[in-house]
């Protein structure tokens, strides 16, 4: 697989930053998938006037906090994530991306992304959805499979799913989808057809992800008490390959390990993540990456959805963590980030967060052993994994972290 | 205090699984000891490690209330003992604090190995001995058939023998009555003055140093002015109590009872066990014989894997061996691992206990050289070294000769599986000098080189003779021997925790097998992993650990930076630990595994 050429990607950012991204979390699904461990609640009721205001108001709070940093910020990005953010009013998800169009300058190109299940429910809000604004819809369509489907707790068909899918391409400029693969005695043969049906729909974003068997989850409960199977280390690496290859082949390359596009369809929120650009986090649960006079604070507001909505209902916002990462938390993050994609992390970056060169942060070998294995490359644009080196990426981290100077040392070390 | 009359101390004997704690269980319920809610399956097995192996390592004690069909109310203390060789240190201490056994045999399996050896130390004892047939519920249960056996192998007579079942309870009040009829009350003196001895110790981390002890003469309680007559510390008690099997305090102790004593005691090293307790203001006139000392068989170096956790590494061996007196420590000073201690061990099993017993009871992190005896190398000098460690073994052409320890082993085994100790016997360089018979079972007594036998000796001889093997051995002394040292390379890089000391003839295979099992413990990782066996310079064996295919979190969110960022912290202090060798992360489980491999 042609990897791209150096020069290209990250480094064409110079030293700052593309933009900010701002994230909505809503944390209330109609039913708890048995893999999911995300930040997720089924309520019978929700108060949707006094969330609305709730969220509105935190937002207003971390757009302050950003003022106090220097001057103002582009806006890049918005992305509403769940939980199961298209079960939101709609009157309050415009209320919100009205309110940020306001407070921060953005250009025309501004992404606003929804997360939306393929529920017939769901789809019947897509036009309002659209008139609020969002931009772009992702949704969990999970698989095309009605076993599977039933197997992973979903709400859906796959003929719903696919009516969806229709629906969004007519009713937003873009649109994307999830699905989950390498289940549980899932033959090649068959995943190979239900991803040849998905690309019948002629995407041009997906996310393609190999099922995960998370703590806390009935998944886990079970892989436990050793009623479910999951498949082996060899069989989901054949299909790992077998997919990259084939996406590539039809013109979705993964620019990410689980998210391929079409050249230029990439999701600008998520490659704002992986590039470890800020990011201000409004909800339960959600998570900020925030850099102020040059130093980068980690946020996270409080999970549970009614703590949640007493703290800023009292206080303006949840805030549960705000610290201020060092150069070394700040390299890892970095890593842990940015080698997931196919472009790597530019030079710039190494600077920006760890304040040296690649080759200043690493002791001994590291960085040359990784390279003789085929799995980093290093050269004037930057670092990044190899398609080799991606798909063991948490290994490469591991030995990445073993390998690491001591950070005085690496500020000293001439670059 | 209890009049003596009315006091039975015993303990409960037998050999491993056989349902010692779980007759506790039945006991502690029928004598009201816990409510029903706090009952659970062996709950006086209460360390963590107890439970997740459901073995008792620990001897515990409990006093019960127990009123008899007599009418009359008596104080029992019960010990509950391990049944495992390697813990045989608890059970003969537990002894010396009671007059009566219980002994239980497994109905479904009959007269084991530790049966018989604990069966020796109760009549050593003097104890009067109750044998009771346990697990008559199952039904491979013989309860005949294995009567016959305990009176033909033990020669006990089992007229009298009770026949329960410990998990459902069936018979479980006429133990009780048996204790009250059949067992003596224990002798001594209110009046005279205080003698008890020290039975256990430990460290508590609220209470500080807490002592069980077994009163012989006098008394004691809160104020009393307390000496031990070893260590000569004095101290000033603050409160005595019972375990019931919840911690009681009580006015005080008299003769005839067990309890505990909390003190004044800072060091740990003050409160030995076997040690004599007096009064300060009245002492006795002689201590008690105590205990005689256990004799560490294998040795290994425990290293703090962060060099700033040596302080804490001594600390918590001091702790752990005031709980655990059979287990000694000294420091030791490796070139390669820095400051840390040559540890000494009664048996494979008991090395592991301590090891993670460290790790996880005071949360440290530890390197473990691989187990060894202590060989006396001659150099050419004329100097005599004593090497505990593989690693440290001098060059060989330094060495004049090595000497290693050998044991006197005596086997007792059924008939049937004479022919495969021997073969055993055999193979582990062992030299017969006895071979006798009584009635169907053969005595065979060894000479074995103590090396051969530590590791893995138990474990082959139990699985060759279905258990029914007694296996006691004591020290006789060195003998020259033709040895090599075997050493590991991990991607050529030498793992010194890994070598080992063998006998030339047996170097070859045990180092193909020592490769082999290494392959199946590491875990597949970045790059391949070659694993080498060589002698010298020369290699003997060869594995080759491919390399992972995959290796990846499938979907990584704003959020997730955080939660892999904080994975990635976790693993780098771990790192500290240095059981990375030439880039490959050896799991410890591989070190002690490793060891416990067959030689053929
Ligand atoms: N069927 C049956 N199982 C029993 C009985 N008594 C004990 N067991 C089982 O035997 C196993 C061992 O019981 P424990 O009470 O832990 O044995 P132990 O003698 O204390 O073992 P150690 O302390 O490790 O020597 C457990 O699984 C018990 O449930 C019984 O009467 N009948
Ligand atoms: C925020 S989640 C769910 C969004 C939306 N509520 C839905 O279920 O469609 C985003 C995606 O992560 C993926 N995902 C969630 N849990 C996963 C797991 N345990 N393993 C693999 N993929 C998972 C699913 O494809 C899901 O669509
Ligand atoms: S997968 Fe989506 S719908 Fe299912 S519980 Fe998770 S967030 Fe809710
Ligand atoms: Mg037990």
């Amino acid at each position: 697989m042609a990897e791209p050429p150096p020069g290209r990607g990250p480094e064409g950012r110079g030293e700052g930053q593309s933009g900010l991204g701002l994230y909505v979390h809503w944390p209330f699904c109609l039913s708890k998938c048995p893999y999911c461990d995300f930040n997720s609640h089924v309520r019978e009721t929700i108060e949707q006037a006094r969330w609305r205001a709730a969220l509105l108001r935190e937002l207003e709070h971390w757009a302050a906090a950003c003022e106090s940093g220097a001057g103002p910020r582009r806006l890049a990005s918005i992305f509403f994530g769940g939980g199961t953010p298209s079960l939101m009013d709609p009157g309050t998800v415009a209320a919100l991306i009205d309110r940020a169009r306001a407070l921060w300058p953005h250009g025309p190109d501004l992404e606003i992304t929804l997360e939306a299940n393929p529920t017939s429910v769901e789809a019947g809000r897509f036009a309002a959805l659209a008139e609020a604004g969002v931009n772009r819809v992702s949704l969990g369509v999970q698989s095309l499979d009605e076993t599977a489907l039933r197997f992973l707790g979903r709400r859906h068909s796959a003929a719903e799913a696919l009516a969806a899918v229709a629906l969004a391409r007519r009713s937003f400029p873009r649109f994307s989808f999830d699905l989950i693969y390498a289940r549980p005695g899932q033959s090649a043969e068959a995943w190979r057809d239900e991803l040849g049906r998905a690309l019948d729909e002629g995407p041009e974003h997906l996310s393609l992800y190999q099922l995960t068997i998370e703590e806390n989850t009935p998944f886990h409960g079970a892989w436990r008490r050793g009623e479910l199977q999951p498949l082996d280390e060899e069989a989901a690496a054949d299909l790992f390959d077998e997919t990259q290859q084939r996406l590539e082949a039809v013109g979705l390359p993964a620019y990410e390990i689980s998210n391929h596009a079409r050249p230029g369809a990439e999701c600008r929120h998520n490659q704002l993540y992986w590039r470890y650009d800020d990011y201000l986090g409004v909800g339960p649960g959600a998570h900020g990456r925030l850099t102020l006079d040059g130093r980068k604070l980690a946020t996270r507001q409080h999970r549970a959805p009614e703590a949640w909505l007493a703290a800023v209902e009292a206080e303006g916002h949840a805030t549960r963590t705000r610290q201020p990462l060092d150069p070394v938390q700040r390299l890892d993050e970095l890593l842990v980030m940015g080698l997931r994609t196919r472009e790597g992390i530019a030079r710039a970056a190494f600077r920006r967060e760890a304040g040296a060169e690649p080759e200043a942060l690493f002791s001994g070998r590291t960085l040359e052993q990784l390279q003789e294995a085929g799995y980093l490359a290093l050269d004037a644009a930057g670092l990044r994994a190899t398609a080799e080196g991606r798909r063991r990426l948490d290994a490469v981290l591991r030995h990445l972290a073993a390998g690491q100077r001591p950070a005085a040392e690496a500020a000293k070390a001439p670059a | 205090m209890t009049d003596l009359s009315h006091i039975r101390n015993f303990a409960i004997i037998a050999h491993i699984d056989h349902g010692k704690s779980t007759l506790a269980d039945r006991m502690i319920q029928l004598c009201g000891g816990l409510t029903e809610r706090e009952m659970k399956e062996q709950v006086l097995d209460s360390m963590e490690l107890e439970r997740e192996r459901g073995i008792t390592i620990k001897a515990q004690t409990v006093r019960l209330r127990y009123e008899a069909r007599d009418g009359k109310v008596y104080t029992l203390n019960m010990i509950d003992t391990p049944g495992h060789v390697d813990f045989s240190y608890e059970v003969s201490r537990s002894m010396k604090a009671c007059e009566g056994s219980i002994l239980l045999v497994d109905a479904s399996q009959g007269v084991e190995a530790q049966t018989l050896a604990n069966v020796y130390l109760a009549l050593e004892h003097d104890h009067e001995i109750i044998p009771v047939l346990n697990k008559i519920d199952l039904p491979a249960a013989e309860p005949l058939r294995i009567m016959e056996q305990i009176e033909e192998v033990i020669g006990l007579d089992t007229s009298d023998a009770l026949m329960i079942s410990a998990k459902t309870g069936k018979g479980v009040a006429e133990v009780l009555e048996a204790i009250v009829k059949r067992l003596p009350p224990p002798a001594g003196d209110a009046e005279a003055p205080l003698k008890a001895l020290i039975v256990d110790s430990w460290y508590d981390s609220y209470l500080g140093v807490v002592t069980l002890i077994r009163v012989m003469d006098g008394r004691i309680k809160a104020g009393t002015k307390i000496r031990m007559l070893g260590t000569r510390a004095v101290h000033d008690v603050t409160e005595v109590g019972i375990f019931g099997p919840a911690r009681k305090k009580v006015a005080e102790l008299g003769p005839g009872e067990l309890g505990y004593v909390i003190s004044g005691v800072k060091d740990i090293a003050d409160a030995k066990v076997g040690d004599t307790v007096t009064d300060e203001r009245r002492p006795c006139d002689a201590p008690l014989s105590g205990f005689k000392p256990s004799i560490p068989v294998v040795f290994c170096g425990l290293f703090a894997a962060d060099t700033a956790e040596y302080e804490d590494l001594r600390d918590s061996l001091g702790k752990l061996a005031l709980n655990d007196s059979s287990f000694v420590f000294e420091p030791e000073v490796s070139p390669a691992l820095g400051f840390g201690f040559r540890c000494g061990f009664l048996g494979m099993l008991h090395l592991e206990i301590v090891q993670e017993r460290l790790e996880r009871e005071f949360d440290l992190d530890l390197i473990t050289t691989a187990p060894s005896v202590v060989y006396n190398i001659h150099l050419r000098n004329g100097a005599v070294e004593q090497l505990h460690n593989p690693s440290d073994m001098p060059d060989p052409t330094r060495i004049e000769f090595i000497e290693e320890p050998w044991i006197k082993a005596t086997i007792l085994v059924p008939d049937e599986f004479l022919g495969a100790v021997l073969k055993l016997c055999e193979e582990k360089r062992g030299i017969q000098q006895e071979l006798t018979y009584a009635g169907s079972r053969a005595m065979v007594v060894y000479e074995l080189p103590l090396n051969e036998v530590v590791f893995d000796f138990y474990d082959r001889l139990k699985s060759v003779t279905r258990g029914y093997a007694s296996f006691d051995y004591h020290l006789i002394g060195y003998r020259e021997g033709d040895l090599v040292k075997v050493s590991i390379l991990v991607n050529n890089e030498p793992v010194d925790a890994l070598s080992l000391i063998v006998h030339r003839n047996l170097a070859e295979p045990r180092g193909r097998a020592l490769c082999a099992k290494l392959k199946e413990l590491i875990p597949r990782q970045l790059f391949k992993i070659a694993i080498q066996a060589a002698i010298g310079g020369k290699v003997i064996a060869r594995e080759t650990v491919s390399a992972l295919r995959k290796d990846v979190t499938a979907k990584c969110y704003g959020g997730d930076a955080t939660r892999k960022r904080k994975l990635l912290e976790k693993q780098k202090a771990g790192k500290k630990r240095m059981r990375q060798f030439g880039n490959v992360e050896i799991p410890q489980s591989a070190f002690l595994a490793a060891l416990k491999m067959d030689a053929n």
